[in-house]
């Protein structure tokens, strides 16, 4: 059948004529098409290269054959093969007078060549002499060809005449021309900067496609310079409305609307003209919003200019009236079934969003809905507009979101862009260092070789310096937290080198800190480390260093010190490794555990890595010193300026002083380098691999000046140290601050948003202690994403207020609390929420785990009265109806899912506890106690266990999606119709 | 401005390409490759974006089409508009279409040239030219027309009257 139909092909081309080619060409093009594997197809076209590099060379070729071959080049090089043998006769057959061969020569040359071979100068005479061709044809080709071609060298020699093409008679020519100026101007700005005028005369063109062709360099012009421009503001408006009202000729209508194309340039250059300008934006207030309401919602084009519109209006200076439109445009695209649209959709919105932060409310659930699409393209523009939307009251949930993303996808080049962007979403609006900490360690785990190593840097230097408040318990318990967190880390294979250098230092530095863990199972983990990591140096560095301290920590604390054998016999294998650096290390440990315990306090003071010192740059305690040496004969200290000769660079080299007090020297002269003292240069090496205060154990004793060691090799690190001035401010506090109660609200206020913000809240913490998970009780009446969409959303709105949820240790009877909330709307949550509120308040950095009941936001809803309110069906369906955002479909699924309540493991839970406890306390508990023993007491995790819960919501939803036709109807159902294969 | 058209049939090979910017005939290929690497893995009933990033360097976009057994592939700037290039597309298959009557993939395969002509009419040098697919054909049929007529000239020498008396 198929060859039948090829058949059929073939003789329908040869009776079409003109474009027909030789039986050979034919044959080779179906061979290669029926080519089995790639090597078979390979095997057809080297044999083709062979036959072709025969026949071209051969004299006297007729004309239309070497056309042919010519073709046939063009064909091979596209699948990948080298045909640049024949360029030569490309290039010839542009010199030909014939029309056809010419732009047969153009075609070839211009796909074959780029505007640096060397060829390149056989075909400007040729091009030149045809931009002055009588025969427009001939000049559009060689126009065409100028566009490939020409590179900056070659431009002056086009110049004159593309600019004399301006005034062509033939509106296809000077449309080219303007073009090929546009390239020009693209290739090499200066060249024709004194003709940019040229292009401003072009837009008065008696033909609109001239007009149109302008608009592309004018963009681009207006694009690096906007103020020079501004006067064309009056023009680019009345030419745009004069093409909304259909005043050009109707051959420049596509799909019934004018000109879309031009329109769509225009619209650009106006958000670009009146961005930040007030006075040009009023000129284009009236016909932007005549376009948005003339506009084709239904065509593909029509609603690409409706995106232009948005994009216009967000970009300048704003107007209520167009925002409104605007906003329209965006629910429609949101609401649309096309993919396509729904991505304009995402994208206009966060532009928008600058403009009008409150937007976004009304479109949370389609957002949602996106982000969970299976279209990766969809779902990243979402990852996009959460990214901008972000601010302290979302930024765990987001985070979390597009961690899971990160771990989900295997394109490293989009994992590198997302894990920098949780990276700086978290530096930015982290709501506490603990949970900062905390993602910080899922995006090494999982994207540590892809973030910047100044990342981990920041990350240390967070642990070292805790808040930058006095408030010493709470950094104590971050760091112990951190320690914990590495200690459970640890094991698992295949971390990234930057996350080990974290966790070594970390455990190093604070392993042994709060005395929960013993040095001997630190250290244990430590040569761990270093072992399974026999190829990266640094991460051994790292860890030798580690252990340095953690040995020098046990012998300050005047403890005895057993060195694991383990430990010992890496020790010894580093002493001997092939890096001097890792000898050095190995080295300094084996002399610093050897020290007493008041030596080693000094070398290695415990906390100390981020402790200012002061350095004494002269080096006055050598001064005896120095004065007792040349007091016995030394030499005197010339500084380097004062140097000359050989002396220069032989001084700075401890290992061999004396060499420069002798006259011969045979080695190679060593580069200049900047004076720097020889104990300070050694002390400063050090910490350029690691921000720790390692010493010099072989000096201090020479030296007698034991405690001014560290500090030295401290201002090392010091200097090293990361700027994190900024990020350190927008931590923490903030984010609390902005979440002030509002109390007489809250009544009022929304369900749905309650609940899922506890629950998002919460997870995060909780995933991230890996402790089992003790659910709330919670009515399932809100669908998972519309958790989601308030937790993502609900702070723009309104009001915030901090309500706790119960995570739960359950192995150490510690709750602790985390999360924010809406204050409910209806009196099913708020019950809830309130009394959460009665277990524990987070203090504000989240770390205080243990310590209880710290009054803060309280809730103005009295408990008792929700309670009741809870039992109340009437209340609930009348609170569900207009509680839920944008889900009316859902109440009755909501009145039915209430009814079968005792069903469900968590309500029932929370129905049946409720009324039973009185007391806030003891209710709390009864309540966590239900949840644990119920349902979901098994899964940790709570994402999964939401989705269990509504499983059945998706997937009626989905069924409802599928009903409705998500298929896009072909918009040429005829095309391809009797296509073969 | 529009860096790439490519079509490439639905088992990755290509059927047209053309680069606005200078691309290596190797790299040529890798990234065709790659394009097609990510639309095959592509569900239908899903948009017709997807950032090239990754592919092309920061700042493009990459907006495709599947008709049948062919992927019709445009590389652009942030400078365009996505729904827009999509309409490009159309443009162009329309063209396709009125000049091959029921354009197929064999049509793009043995009418090599020809179909780089039409391309040629729609974009110039990285712009789009012209966007109606009257005047597209009006243009190519115009050219082939004199090109048949001049490729008459060596088959049979009696009709080289209708042109420019050469």
């Amino acid at each position: 059948m198929e060859q039948l139909k090829t058949i059929g092909r073939e003789l329908a081309m040869g009776s079409q004529g003109g474009f027909g080619q030789s039986k050979e060409f034919l044959d080779l093009v179906k061979s290669i098409g029926e080519a089995r594997s790639k090597a078979e197809e390979d095997r057809i076209v080297l044999h083709e290269i062979e036959t072709l590099k025969r026949r071209i060379s051969e004299p006297d070729i007729p004309k239309r054959k070497m056309k042919e071959y010519i073709i046939r080049l063009v064909y091979i090089e596209m699948l990948g093969h080298d045909a640049s043998f024949g360029y030569i006769h490309a290039v010839k057959m542009t010199h030909d007078d014939t029309l056809l061969l010419k732009r047969t020569g153009y075609l070839a040359v211009t796909l074959f060549l780029n505007d640096d071979h060397d060829l390149i100068i056989l075909i400007v005479n040729t091009i030149q002499k045809d931009l002055r061709s009588d025969n427009y044809l001939v000049v559009c080709a060689a126009l065409n060809a100028v566009c490939r071609l020409i590179n900056e060298e070659t431009i002056p020699a086009m110049l004159p005449q593309v600019v004399d093409l301006l005034a062509h008679s033939k509106e296809a020519v000077r449309k080219k021309a303007i073009m090929a100026l546009h390239r020009f101007y693209q290739k090499s700005p200066s060249s024709v900067s004194h003709l940019v005028s040229n292009f401003r005369k072009r837009l008065c063109d008696n033909d609109p496609g001239v007009m149109g062709a302008t608009l592309c360099p004018l963009f681009d012009l207006i694009t690096i310079e906007v103020h020079s421009y501004k006067d064309l503001v009056v023009s680019f408006v009345s030419i745009l409305k004069q093409v909304a009202e259909r005043r050009l000729p109707k051959s420049y209508d596509y799909h019934q609307m004018p000109a879309p194309f031009i329109q769509i340039r225009l619209l650009k250059i106006l958000a670009l003209l009146g961005s930040g300008d007030k006075q040009a934006s009023e000129n284009m207030y009236t016909v932007v919003g005549d376009i948005f309401r003339k506009c084709d919602s239904s065509s593909n084009i029509g609603n690409a200019v409706l995106y232009e519109c948005v994009c216009c209006v967000s970009s300048i200076y704003p107007n209520p009236k167009l925002l409104e439109a605007a906003a329209d445009v965006i629910s429609r695209f949101l609401k649309s079934d096309s993919h396509n649209l729904k991505y304009m959709g995402i994208d206009s919105l966060g532009r928008l969003i600058k403009m009008s932060p409150e937007i976004a409310e009304q479109h949370q659930l389609a957002v949602i809905d996106c982000l969970e699409d299976p279209d990766d393209t969809l779902k990243r523009k979402t990852f996009e507009l959460l990214y901008k939307m972000t601010k302290s009251s979302n930024v765990e949930v987001i985070v979390d979101r597009m961690i899971d993303y990160m771990i989900s996808i295997n394109d490293n080049h989009y994992k590198t862009d997302i894990a920098s962007r949780c990276v700086e979403l978290a530096e930015q609006f982290a709501p506490s260092n603990h949970w900062f900490i905390l993602t910080m360690n899922k995006v090494f785990e999982h994207a540590g070789d892809l973030v910047n190593v100044k990342v981990a840097h920041n990350l240390m230097r967070l642990i070292a310096e805790g808040f930058g408040e006095d408030d010493d318990a709470a950094d104590s318990q971050l760091r112990s937290s951190a320690v914990e967190s590495y200690l459970h880390i640890i094991g698992e294979p295949k971390l990234p080198s930057v996350f080990l250098q974290v966790i070594c230092w970390v455990l190093g530095e604070y392993g042994t800190a709060d005395g929960k863990y013993s040095a001997s199972y630190i250290t244990g983990k430590l040569c761990d480390v270093a072992e399974a990591c026999s190829n990266d140096e640094t991460v051994k560095a790292y860890a030798v260093t580690a252990l340095m301290k953690i040995y020098a920590f046990e012998i300050a604390a005047g403890r005895k010190v057993d060195m694991l054998h383990e430990c010992q016999s890496l020790v010894e294998e580093l002493s001997a490794s092939h890096s001097t650096d890792l000898q050095q290390r190995a080295y300094e440990l084996q002399a610093v555990i050897c020290l007493d315990a008041h030596a080693v306090e000094n070398i290695i003071p415990s906390d100390a890595s981020c402790e200012d010192v002061e350095i004494d740059k002269n080096l006055s305690f050598l001064n005896s010193y120095v004065q007792q040496s040349m007091e016995n004969g030394a030499q005197p200290y010339i500084p380097e300026t004062q140097r000359s000769g050989m002396l220069d660079t032989n001084f700075r080299s401890q290992d061999q002083p004396e060499a420069s007090l002798h006259g011969l020297r045979f080695e190679a002269y060593e580069l200049p380098k900047p004076p720097v003292p020889s104990r300070i240069h050694t002390a400063s090496l050090e910490p350029s691999t690691e921000l720790v205060p390692a010493s010099e154990p072989a000096y201090p004793k020479d030296t007698h000046q034991v405690a001014t060691v560290p500090s030295v090799s401290d201002a090392g690190s010091s200097e090293l140290k990361l700027r994190l001035d900024g990020v350190q401010r927008k931590w923490g506090r903030p984010a609390y601050s902005s979440s002030a109660p509002s109390p007489s609200s809250s009544t009022s206020q929304n369900t749905v948003n309650g609940v899922t913000q506890i629950d998002a809240a919460g997870s995060v913490i909780s995933k991230a202690h890996k402790t089992n998970d003790s659910r709330k009780p919670r009515v399932e009446i809100s669908p998972e994403k519309q958790k989601l969409a308030a937790s993502l959303f609900g702070g723009s709105s309104q009001t915030e207020k901090r309500s706790t949820s119960a995570s739960h240790k359950v192995t150490k009877a510690v709750s602790h609390a985390a999360g924010k909330s809406q204050a409910p709307k209806s009196a099913v949550v708020s019950n809830q929420v309130t009394v959460e509120k009665t277990i524990h308040q987070p203090p504000p950095d989240l770390l205080d785990l243990g310590e209880p009941a710290v009054p803060s936001t309280t809730p103005s809803v009295d408990p008792f009265k929700q309670l009741e309110g809870l039992l109340d069906p009437t209340q609930v369906s009348s609170t569900a109806n207009h509680g839920a955002v944008g889900a009316a479909t859902e109440s009755p699924d909501i009145i039915a899912l209430y009814g079968k309540t005792p069903a469900s493991g968590h309500s029932s839970s929370a129905a049946i506890s409720l009324p039973t406890n009185g007391d806030g306390v003891n209710f709390t508990a009864g309540l966590l106690d239900a949840t644990l023993s119920t349902a979901h007491a098994g899964t940790t995790l709570p994402t999964q266990s939401i989705k269990g819960l509504n499983a059945k919501d998706s997937l009626e939803k989905d069924a409802l999606v599928r009903q409705m036709g998500v298929t896009p109807s072909s918009q040429n159902p005829n095309l391809f119709r009797d296509l073969l294969s | 401005m529009i860096r790439a058209v490519m079509v490439m049939n639905t088992q990755g090979k290509p059927r047209l390409a053309k680069f606005y910017d200078s691309v290596p005939v190797d790299k040529q290929q890798e990234l065709i490759r790659s394009v097609f690497g990510v639309l095959c893995s592509r569900a239908e009933n899903v948009s017709n974006f997807v950032e090239a990033d990754s592919i092309f360097g920061p700042d493009s976009r990459l907006v495709y089409k599947h008709y049948a057994t062919l992927y019709f592939v445009l590389v652009f700037d942030s400078s365009e508009n996505e729904l827009a290039m999509l309409d490009l597309i159309q443009v162009l298959v329309e063209t396709l279409d009125k000049c091959f009557k029921n354009v197929c993939e064999l049509d793009l395969v043995f009418n090599y040239s020809k179909i780089h002509t039409i391309l040629d009419e729609i974009f110039f040098g990285g712009q789009v030219l012209e966007t109606s697919s009257t005047e597209v054909m009006k243009a190519v049929e115009e050219i082939s027309k004199l090109e048949s007529a001049s490729n008459s000239i060596n088959l049979v020498p009696k009709s080289v009257s209708g042109w420019r008396g050469r």
